[in-house]
């Protein structure tokens, strides 16, 4: 039962830890009840803290915090600056409000601040803030790369496509640095926003002639080989792509619009398998085949079931005790813990039991960063160009 | 296995033909090397096989190129895939995946190999380039020679016939690129895989190849035969071919071992000749100069980290005017690292850095510029303008220097360059000398120059001695971190030796030099215990004994 180390063929399948963190998302977009948001952050944060490698993509878990403070931030400023339309009594400040011609009406720059505008905003923003952590939780623990790996093979090619404009970013970023250095040589100030214009050039000249070094290492190395497929089967494919994917748009339009719910569903169902078909028979012309894909065991359905349970039992903890999960802000009231909701999202714990731990190759490796090992020069040196 | 029949190519809109009148076999099994001065059409010649040429670089061919049967005219690149595998100039620049082990498998994928096949091969090439420790690695943390081992690799899992290489070991330390040709050798012999490489560091594989198809200049039509036969006429030699044509050896030696067993006479000769001081041609370095005037630059007990990494543990190191210095050491040691702290991009943990009365990162660009200047391993960064003529402009700018000081550099060290020529358009030594002269432009004491010698071919590398000579006998200081040991034997009054951050080696070149293994050149070695380290100095010797 205690979890196994990563290596390759325990590894689990980044799906899993995909619907693990929507489920806590879509939990967080159910209530605005701040120790309850913080406690789905903590727990994705400790799921993040037990299970996360030392790939570079689980070091992005630290950006989406960050990114997340950054929503809470903006969010207050324009509630403090624009208003809001929540009533208050407890004036904070009054701004000068600035007089706003006619055809402005409903909007409002400065005037007065209450703290349940505030508050209300803030909680607002913890609610986003939270729904972009558990975002970044599953990019910390999932590889993006074995994420499209598990793509249809019809959709095989956009999915090198990502994964090749996820390699680009870093790279760019290293042209970037490694450019603003030279420009020191040049004798001219390395640092500030025109230092960073001027490089732009060369960085995209440079990006260019790696995509285009890149494109023809793939054609050499044989991407994009497709295999003969009869011309029937070829015409079938577009008819069921196009003919599905008009379908699932007339579907969604009857099931929005107040006249077609009746027509809406099957229609959007129909284009559904439709457009699934054409994906299938679209595969057949790809000839590719898949090295090691991963695996769906227990631990995933484990991991990826407590996500989904986190959300099924709040959207249920929605209808039975809904005040406790939106506190209000008029009037200002010091939110509480309510226990089951509580009970429910600590249930998001159990990948932190149950998910293989990281390798042990990336503690040595950590190891051997700190000291010294023969082969990690190039780690320490700027990528050759 | 190879087979060109009267093949010429024409790009878009150049006047000749890159390469013209190209009809030779290359026979199953055999290591062909490709040799032949910059800008002769040997990329051209080494794509055209893989089919790259035309298809995916535009431009005509003439001609018909056939590999195993199959022609490339009808073939494009990604049905030759499994017969071809073609490894470029930069790995990094292959590389489609993130990890050691899909890289692997990314070309068996493409072919649609069944799971256990792939898998099974997988294991086999982990094997067979000793990947094994590294399968789950991402790729951007491999040093040099892993990663062209894992790029050799990653073409090898689809089983090609014919592999195809551009300069597979000049990025790399000596002992890196002897792991790299290590893995070709064996895949010629155990496996009988026809190997096609072009490489300008000729006294790395020379001796290792079968065949040599030498393109002498552009558009001439190639020589192909045995190595010694094509070296006795070859404008391109390594230094063994170049001493064993002035010894007057038949048949030529190619390889040290070949070579020591000839050079007893030469041994004799030049016993009771002391060879002049290494660096010769730039005058004996001012080591008594001392005073703070002829120091250029002083290290002492310098840290420098990169995160959790040293990558300089407490160096101490002093520069004199007018020497010339070599840093040498593995991929990683810390070579790059130092020069660029040199120039103050990084801060020091602990210790002091001085270059001419100013602590680099402290120092603004301007006045540093004054004091030192770094030509970085990739000269084209350092070059902004679109036209040469543009960049000389700017540079006398950013010195301070009067109109037309740099353009009067790039006159003295490239004479035949025209104003209007786009940087990006020159050959790579052309661009070295434009990057040169732009950093010697506000006159600095102190010079340093990061591999200078990545990509150059024997002409270009017989020009920068030349310059270097020059610059160090004018007062200059010049660090030089490079690989090259044949470059550091010729230019360098003293060479230091870089292993994981520390000095472990601080000499006169002669005395560190010749006795190490790896780094001692190939003269050196042949000539070995005596304490001559260049083609030249035997030649003077030669001349004032005859």
């Amino acid at each position: 039962m205690r979890a196994p180390r990563t290596t390759r063929t325990t590894a689990l399948h980044a799906g899993a830890w995909w619907l693990w963190a929507l489920g806590l998302a879509t939990a967080a977009s159910r209530t605005t009840d701040p120790l309850l948001l913080g406690l789905l952050v903590g727990v994705a944060g400790y799921v993040v803290a037990a299970r996360r490698t030392q790939a570079p993509w689980a070091r992005s878990y630290g950006a989406f915090v960050k990114l997340g403070l950054v929503v809470i931030a903006i969010r207050l400023v324009f509630a403090f600056f624009l208003g809001s339309a929540i009533p208050g009594t407890h004036t904070l400040v009054t701004l000068p409000e600035v007089p706003l011609p006619d055809w402005a009406k409903g909007v409002r720059i400065g005037g007065r601040v209450t703290a349940e505008a505030m508050v209300f905003a803030l909680y607002d923003g913890l609610k986003l803030a939270t729904l972009l952590i558990c975002v970044g939780a599953a990019n910390a623990l999932a590889n993006p790369a074995r994420l499209l790996k598990s793509l249809p093979g019809a959709l095989y090619e956009a999915g090198v496509a990502v994964v090749v404009a996820m390699t680009f970013a870093p790279n760019l970023v290293a042209d970037v640095q490694r450019l603003r250095a030279a420009r020191r040589l040049r004798g001219r100030p390395d640092r500030g926003f025109r230092g960073l214009l001027q490089v732009g050039v060369p960085v995209l000249e440079g990006a260019l002639e790696r995509s285009v070094a890149l494109a023809a290492a793939m054609d050499a190395r044989g991407y994009g080989r497709t295999a003969e497929v009869p011309r029937a089967v070829r015409h079938t494919t577009s008819a069921l792509t196009l003919g599905g994917l008009l379908g699932i748009c007339a579907g969604t339009y009857g099931l929005l619009g107040a006249s077609g719910s009746g027509y809406g569903l099957p229609l959007l169902l129909a284009g559904l398998a439709a457009a699934l078909g054409g994906l299938w028979l679209g595969g057949r012309r790809s000839v590719r085949s898949r090295y090691r894909p991963e695996r769906w065991g227990w631990r995933a359905c484990l991991v990826a079931g407590s996500g989904i349970a986190v959300a099924a039992l709040m959207i249920w903890a929605g209808s039975y005790a809904p005040a406790a999960l939106h506190p209000p802000a008029v009037p200002l009231t010091a939110p509480v813990l309510p226990l089951w909701p509580a009970v429910s999202v600590l249930v998001g714990l159990l990948p932190a039991f149950v998910a293989p731990l990281p390798p042990s190759g990336d503690r040595a490796d950590r190891a051997a960063s700190r000291g010294r090992a023969p082969d990690v020069g190039p780690r320490v040196k700027e990528p050759t160009p | 296995m190879i087979r060109f029949e009267q093949v010429s190519v024409t790009y878009g809109d150049a006047a000749a033909p890159a390469v013209q009148g190209i009809d030779l076999t290359v026979p199953e099994g055999e290591l062909c090397l490709l040799v032949g001065p910059s800008g002769v059409g040997k990329s051209t010649l080494l794509n055209a096989v893989c089919g790259l040429v035309p298809h995916f670089t535009g431009g005509t061919l003439h001609g018909r190129v056939t590999v195993d049967g199959r022609d490339t005219r009808t073939h494009k690149p990604r049905e030759l895939a499994d017969v071809v595998g073609t490894v470029g100039q930069d790995p990094l620049a292959h590389f489609v995946t993130d990890t050691v082990e899909d890289e692997l498998a990314y070309g068996m994928e493409s072919l649609g190999l069944a799971p256990d096949v792939m898998r099974r091969r997988v294991e086999e090439t982990l094997d067979l380039l000793g990947l094994a420790e590294l399968r789950d690695r991402a790729l951007a943390t491999l040093s040099g020679g892993q990663r062209q081992r894992v790029a050799i690799g990653s073409v090898l899992t689809t089983h090609p016939k014919v592999l195809v290489l551009d300069e597979p070991t000049s990025a790399l330390d000596p002992a890196a690129a002897e792991e790299v040709l290590a893995v070709l050798q064996r895949l010629v012999h155990d496996l009988g895989t026809t190997v096609l490489l072009a490489e300008h560091r000729l006294e790395r594989v020379v001796q290792y190849a079968d065949q040599v198809i030498l393109l002498p200049s552009p558009g001439a039509a190639p020589v192909m035969g045995a190595p010694a036969d094509v070296m006795a006429v070859s404008p391109v030699h390594p230094p063994v071919v170049a001493l064993g044509r002035l010894a007057h050896w038949s048949p030529l030696p190619l390889s040290v071992r070949d070579a020591r067993r000839k050079a007893g006479a030469l041994r004799e000769r030049l016993s009771g000749v002391v060879p002049p001081a290494p660096g010769a041609g730039a005058g004996t370095p001012p080591r008594n100069a001392s005073g703070p005037d002829g120091i250029a630059a002083a290290v002492s007990g310098l840290g420098v980290r990169r995160g959790r990494t040293e990558v300089l543990h407490r160096v101490e190191l002093t520069v004199r005017r007018g020497e010339t210095l070599a840093l040498m050491g593995r991929n990683g040691a810390g070579k790059s690292t130092l020069l660029s702290t040199l120039v103050g991009m990084h801060e020091p943990s602990s210790g002091a850095v001085r270059v001419g009365g100013l602590t680099p990162h402290r120092a603004g660009p301007r006045e540093l510029l004054r004091q030192v200047g770094l030509v970085p391993q990739e000269p084209r960064d350092l070059l902004c303008a679109d036209t040469v003529a543009a960049e000389c402009a700017a540079a006398d700018q950013d010195a301070g220097a009067p109109a037309g000081s740099c353009r009067a550099q790039v006159t003295r060290l490239l004479p035949d360059v025209p104003d209007s020529v786009h940087p990006r358009d020159l050959s790579e030594g052309q661009r070295l000398a434009l990057a040169l002269a732009v950093v010697l432009t506000a006159r600095p004491p102190l010079l340093l120059l990061d591999e200078p010698t990545r990509g150059l071919d024997y002409a270009a590398k017989a020009r920068l001695v030349e310059v270097l000579r020059a610059l160090a006998a004018e007062g200059h200081a010049i660090v030089l971190a490079t690989h090259d040991v044949e470059l550091a034997a010729e230019l360098a009054h003293r060479v230091v030796i870089l292993a994981e951050g520390e000095i472990v080696a601080d000499g006169p070149t002669d005395e560190v030099v010749v006795s190490s293994p790896s780094f001692a050149p190939q003269v050196a070695k042949v000539l070995a215990p005596l304490p001559w380290l260049t083609v030249p100095q035997v030649a003077d010797a030669l001349e004032a004994t005859a």
